[in-house]
């Protein structure tokens, strides 16, 4: 093959490539401003009826706190262990610090189904643990493989001297760790805390068992809210969910160059 | 001793199961910069790390002017240490990073200000406050980790080969710097590093190590001219060591005729020990280079390849062709087995 023609190739590989992963979400904005009742692509006539509807939908509403809720405090929790995890993985030779590895990775290998079964049959079912609890539970499992993962790479480069450095100065091991461990892995702790929002927000399979009368997940209600009617709002809806995603990892690479964590 | 200022007491040393030091005795005095010396592996960060108190003796007690700290913990010892990998904070800029361990006492801002800018200025990195480490040279950093310590004005500064991250020029530089600080501020200096020659120019004094024991201690000329063991020898440059039998110089591979007999199991010369162009006997040249001030032969002979220096107004002697030499009872140096 020539060089031309091989350029051509990876011109054409390029743009479906784009068009795959661009593709869907131009046609969900476009699916979602069609002047009709029901989902249509391409779409008739224009409006953003659908898109002001959204927000009149009282269980959407509900449910986008629950779901926003969820991801704040679930990824915060997962923070809260998978940090010092992380910090004991790397500083200390643990007996069996793999084994440890591939446990904390377990939610992530572990197909949702099963893991949102196991939950409801062997957490709710018999303990009667709220399903709001339950869901906080799962959330933070989901999360926390990201969370140790992100946060040990980005803890990977800061070498134990620099904390005995800061201990010949006076600082108590816990303030080494606050005064200087914690401000060199900042970034790595918010890459981790925005993958795992994105992550326990979009989750599907293990809320879907974890669903309680008036407790539902925002991805949950849009596909019940789906069965019973087939307007354009959903689609609406999932537009405006991909734009908020699409700020937020904008925001971040612009704040701390996301992209270096994940 | 009433000058002792750092006092280690029958301290062994411990990592895991395996003994890095055992019974370690050793005196500082105060004001002093003492060097410890030796390869790899010798035990000599490990002492250091436990005057520091990043290492808990397993037995034996460290005292420092006076107090004994072998139970104080690291950060409330008053001790300095300058890592080799200098173990700068990367999100402080040079001011805070000198400033660090002065927050850390809560002292009055204006006093912080005071002691980090003239610890800067000890150093010559005024002007480099808003400056983060990575935006400085390897020698810059150097300083900049010599003026954290300084600052807090420690009991004893130590110092874990902190030249051998700089290239040969720069390390000569900072040899002088480190004696000039420590003439100006009289600190205490402990200093470790496997380079004979960092450790000639600068010490008071040396302390040879080897496994963990120390092999020999005492100044720089003490050391250079009189080792007492092999090991000693040489890491102090005495290339060619034998052992003696009766009048006889003898290794694996031959012997040869001293016309003495010495009192010491072995006999070391340096090169420039040997004296070339004339002699008893013979030797092939295996190897020869040019020194500037002399002329560095290596003789296939007797006993194996000697090295030897020649006068660099001697002919050379081309490789494969014959040296008479001697090793002469003048430039002997007696070992102990």
């Amino acid at each position: 093959m020539n060089t031309s023609s091989r350029l051509l190739a990876n011109w054409v590989i390029l743009g479906l490539t784009l068009t795959f992963l661009i593709g869907p979400f131009l046609i969900i904005i476009l699916a979602g401003a069609s002047d009709t009742s029901y989902l249509a692509f391409p779409p008739e006539g224009l409006t953003l009826k659908w898109y002001l509807k959204v927000f009149t939908v009282e269980s959407f509403r509900a449910s986008f706190l629950l779901s926003m809720a969820l991801a704040v405090f679930g990824t915060l929790a997962a923070l809260l262990l998978g940090v010092p995890a992380a910090y004991a993985l790397n500083r200390y030779a643990l007996p069996g610090a793999e084994t440890i590895r591939t446990i904390v990775a377990a939610p992530i290998i572990v197909p949702g189904i099963i893991v949102g079964l196991a939950l409801l049959r062997y957490l709710v079912v018999p303990t009667g643990v709220t399903v709001t609890l339950a869901l906080f539970m799962a959330h933070t499992a989901l999360v926390l493989p990201y969370a140790v993962r992100v946060v040990s790479s980005s803890m990977h480069n800061l070498r134990a001297d620099m904390e005995e450095a800061a201990v010949l100065l006076g600082c108590s091991r816990l303030q080494a760790f606050t005064k200087v461990v914690l401000p060199n892995i900042r970034g790595g702790v918010l890459a981790a805390f925005i993958l795992g929002f994105v992550t326990s927000f979009n989750q599907v399979p293990v809320s879907l068992f974890l669903s309680g009368p008036g407790v539902r997940t925002l991805p949950i209600d849009m596909l019940a809210y789906m069965e019973i009617t087939f307007d354009p709002s959903v689609a609406a809806l999932s537009a405006l969910l991909a734009f908020m995603s699409l700020a937020i990892v904008f925001v971040a690479e612009r704040l701390l160059g996301f992209s270096r964590y994940v | 001793m009433s000058d002792t200022f750092v006092q280690l007491s029958d301290v062994t040393l411990m990592y895991g199961k395996s003994v890095a030091v055992p019974d370690l005795d050793l005196s500082i005095r105060e004001g002093e910069l003492i060097c410890l010396l030796g390869p790899s592996g010798c035990g000599k960060t490990t002492t250091m790390r436990a005057i520091a108190g990043l290492l808990d003796p397993a037995s034996g007690s460290i005292h420092i002017d006076g107090r004994d700290v072998t139970r104080v913990p690291a950060n409330k010892r008053g001790i300095g240490l300058v890592f080799q990998s200098y173990a700068l904070f990367p999100h402080l800029n040079a001011f805070e990073n000198v400033a660090f361990g002065l927050r850390l006492q809560k002292l009055p801002e204006a006093e912080i200000r005071e002691r980090t800018e003239a610890g800067l200025a000890t150093v010559g990195l005024t002007g480099y406050d808003k400056r983060k480490p990575a935006e400085m040279s390897g020698g810059q950093q150097q300083r900049l980790a010599l003026a954290r310590s300084l600052v807090m004005k420690p009991k004893v500064l130590l110092l874990d080969e902190p030249l051998s991250n700089l290239d040969a020029r720069l390390r000569l530089e900072m040899r002088t710097e480190l004696q000039r600080v420590q003439k100006e501020t009289g600190v205490t200096m402990v200093f470790v590093t496997h380079d004979q020659a960092e450790a000639l120019a600068l010490a008071d004094r040396i302390v040879l190590m080897k496994e963990g024991k120390i092999e020999q201690l005492g100044t720089p000329a003490d050391l250079y001219a009189r080792p007492e063991t092999a090991f000693a020898a040489e890491f102090m440059g005495f290339e060619n060591i034998f052992r003696v039998e009766g009048t006889k110089a003898v290794t694996d591979s031959g012997a040869l005729e001293l016309g003495f007999a010495p009192a010491s199991p072995l006999l070391a010369w340096r090169p420039d020990g040997v004296s070339v162009g004339s002699g008893p006997h013979q030797g092939r040249v295996l190897a020869t280079s040019f020194a500037g001030a002399h002329r560095e032969y290596v003789l296939d002979t007797a006993l194996g390849p000697v090295k030897a220096d020649a006068a660099i107004e001697l002919p050379e002697v081309a490789i494969g062709e014959t040296l008479s030499f001697d090793l002469p009872e003048a430039t002997a140096r007696p070992l102990s087995a």
